[in-house]
């Protein structure tokens, strides 16, 4: 008996996957084109400025040919990823890169989210002479939602943008193709790197924001209702169970993955000239943030059945 | 100035293409290319910007794939190897690009180590050494060593470049467009560059330029691309022997007082 279906049938499952999505998007241009055909006739406007719907279908079918294109850009990564060489030292040297990098913000942003969050609550709270929930609503929001998602975004900001422009202009200069033909597997030694690198690295940046943030109200408590450390802490955990813990670090894996992964695929595949790297960078931001979004709603969505 | 008797084995083809053909869409750009590289021989592309001497190149580096026809690169048939013999064969293949494609995140030694590094396993510090300033010596720019590639001038970027291809010995060397964009002393250099990585080194080389003292200075040999196809191939004084409207400009524009 088996329990498990194949590598094999999981490419040919997701591939049917796909080519419904595919014919569904054909579908959508076709109507697209007929709409437009239909109203070629009666429009009065001149031809050479193409219509709206059309420029709508466009738009659609171009995000689902990216899509597809970012699918085909997952697979090939879980294809070549478990292959060796496993590039250690550059995976290592990428960890710290994408760690050091957003690091100054990170804490920034994470402390001030703490003090003001803390700070904004309170008032609501003292109305129903609540404020000793304090501690258990900033600690809630913090690690069940805050945490990952601002990590993301500023992640999305500063390492995603920045792995978008230094894969472009490797592109564009033809420093991909050097590598390639030197020796070195530039889809191993850039593009997995990276992505493991994002993976492992956002979680961390995550918890390290979790836990800035909340210092930071527990800072702002302690001014204002004299708790102590150690009931912050407690009133802070009690409300937490391992299941939120599980979907927030889950939720950062995935967020960091997409952010490594969307900006690789930006950078490897920018096109030639200067201005395809300033638009790898700003679509490694753009859609890694649009991404992220998504996968917030769905994350949760999907903790919920466990709780 | 004058170009030094080559040695030239013309039993060995190390290149051999037969009715090659690639397009981009709609654009028909190889043709049914014929082309021999014999053993030691410097081959000059000359072209029109757009024929696809590039492409040319890219093809029998295994950067492109061919819409028919065949490449037989050092005895390996190129459509018929497997991924892995193609890359124990690129590394055997230098690629001068046209663009030098210099990784600029890295100071020249570290371009220069790059290849050697990843390409053989367990090499001592001492040899890596020894290799490095060897290909600096032989492009006489020893004094970069630690420069990044952003402060060099186009012409040191070029030469690094080409220290870079001949660090892991290759027997075939692509220059795409060597003298681009240089000042003729410049010029003059790498063409002297050239002639030397050839007798040194012993590599078959095929050149690509629009520069015809270039073309003059390092060539065995010239072939012409036009329309897709070798159309005249033979030593430059042949090639140039013609009234063709495609082929006299070139020769009139470099020379004519
Ligand atoms: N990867 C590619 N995708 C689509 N078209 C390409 C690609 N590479 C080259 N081409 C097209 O092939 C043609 C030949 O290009 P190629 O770079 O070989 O020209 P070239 O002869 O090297 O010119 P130049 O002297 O300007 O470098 C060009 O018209 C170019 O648009
Ligand atoms: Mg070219």
């Amino acid at each position: 008996m088996r329990y498990f279906i194949s590598h094999k049938q999981l490419l040919q499952l997701t591939d049917l996957t796909f080519q419904t999505i595919w014919s569904i998007r054909a579908s959508i241009s076709y109507v697209n084109y007929t709409f437009a055909q239909l109203m070629e006739g009666t429009e009065t406007t001149p031809r050479t400025a193409p219509s709206r719907i059309k420029k709508i279908g466009d738009a659609i079918s171009g995000f689902f040919l990216m899509l597809h294109r970012i699918y085909a850009f997952v697979l090939r990564f879980f294809k070549e990823v478990f292959l060796p060489p496993y590039e250690f030292k550059e995976v290592v040297r990428q960890c710290y890169e994408t760690g050091v990098k957003s690091f100054t913000l990170i804490t920034l942003t994470g402390f001030i989210i703490g003090v003001i969050f803390t700070k904004q609550s309170r008032p609501s709270l003292t109305d129903f002479g609540a404020t000793s929930w304090l501690p258990s609503l900033v600690s809630i929001a913090i690690m069940k939602a805050l945490a990952p998602l601002v990590t993301a975004l500023i992640a999305a900001g500063k390492v995603g943008s920045s792995i978008g422009a230094e894969l472009g202009s490797m592109r564009v200069t033809e420093q991909i193709d050097a590598m390639e033909v030197s020796g070195t597997k530039p889809f191993k030694f850039l593009v997995c790197t990276r992505v493991i690198a994002t993976t492992f690295t956002i979680p961390l940046l995550a918890t390290y924001v979790a836990l800035i943030a909340l210092f930071g109200g527990y800072l702002n408590i302690a001014q204002n209702e004299g708790t102590s450390y150690a009931t912050f802490i407690e009133q802070a955990f009690e409300p937490i169970t391992f299941v939120d813990i599980w979907a927030s670090l889950a939720k950062a894996v995935v967020f960091g993955f997409t952010i490594g992964i969307v900006g690789c695929y930006q950078g490897y595949n920018s096109t030639k000239g200067t201005e395809g790297v300033g638009k790898a960078a700003n679509g490694a931001v753009v859609t890694a943030m649009f991404l992220v979004f998504i996968e917030e709603v769905l994350i949760v969505q999907i903790a919920g059945w466990f709780r | 100035m004058e170009k030094q008797k080559a040695n030239i084995d013309l039993n060995n083809e190390v290149i051999r293409i037969r009715g090659l053909q690639k397009s981009f869409g709609d654009y028909h750009v190889l043709r049914g290319i014929d082309l021999d590289l014999y053993q030691g021989e410097n081959l000059v592309v000359l072209g029109r910007s757009g024929t696809g001497k590039s492409v040319l190149i890219k093809l029998i580096s295994g950067m492109l794939y061919p819409d028919a026809g065949t490449i037989n690169v050092l005895g390996n048939e190129l459509t018929h190897i497997t991924e892995r013999e193609m890359e124990s064969l690129r590394i055997r293949i230098g690629f001068s690009f046209q663009n030098s494609a210099l990784y600029d995140s890295m100071t020249v030694r570290q371009n220069l180590e790059f290849p050697l590094v990843r390409n053989r396993k367990g090499i001592t510090r001492k040899e890596i050494d020894t290799n490095v300033h060897s290909v600096l010596d032989a492009v006489g720019l020893s004094q970069t060593i630690n420069q990044m590639p952003s402060e060099l001038s186009g012409g040191q970027r070029k030469r690094i470049g080409i220290a870079r291809t001949l660090i892991l010995n290759p027997e075939i060397m692509l220059y795409d467009e060597p003298t681009a964009g240089l000042d003729p002393i410049t010029c003059i250099e790498i063409n002297e560059l050239i002639n030397e990585v050839q007798q040194r080194y012993n590599t078959s080389s095929i050149v690509i330029t629009h520069d015809l003292t270039c073309a003059k200075m390092v060539g065995d040999r010239v072939a012409m691309l036009l329309d897709g196809q070798f159309q005249r191939v033979g030593s430059f004084d042949e090639v140039f022997a013609t009234d063709d409207a495609r082929v006299k400009p070139f020769y009139d524009y470099n020379f004519v007082e």
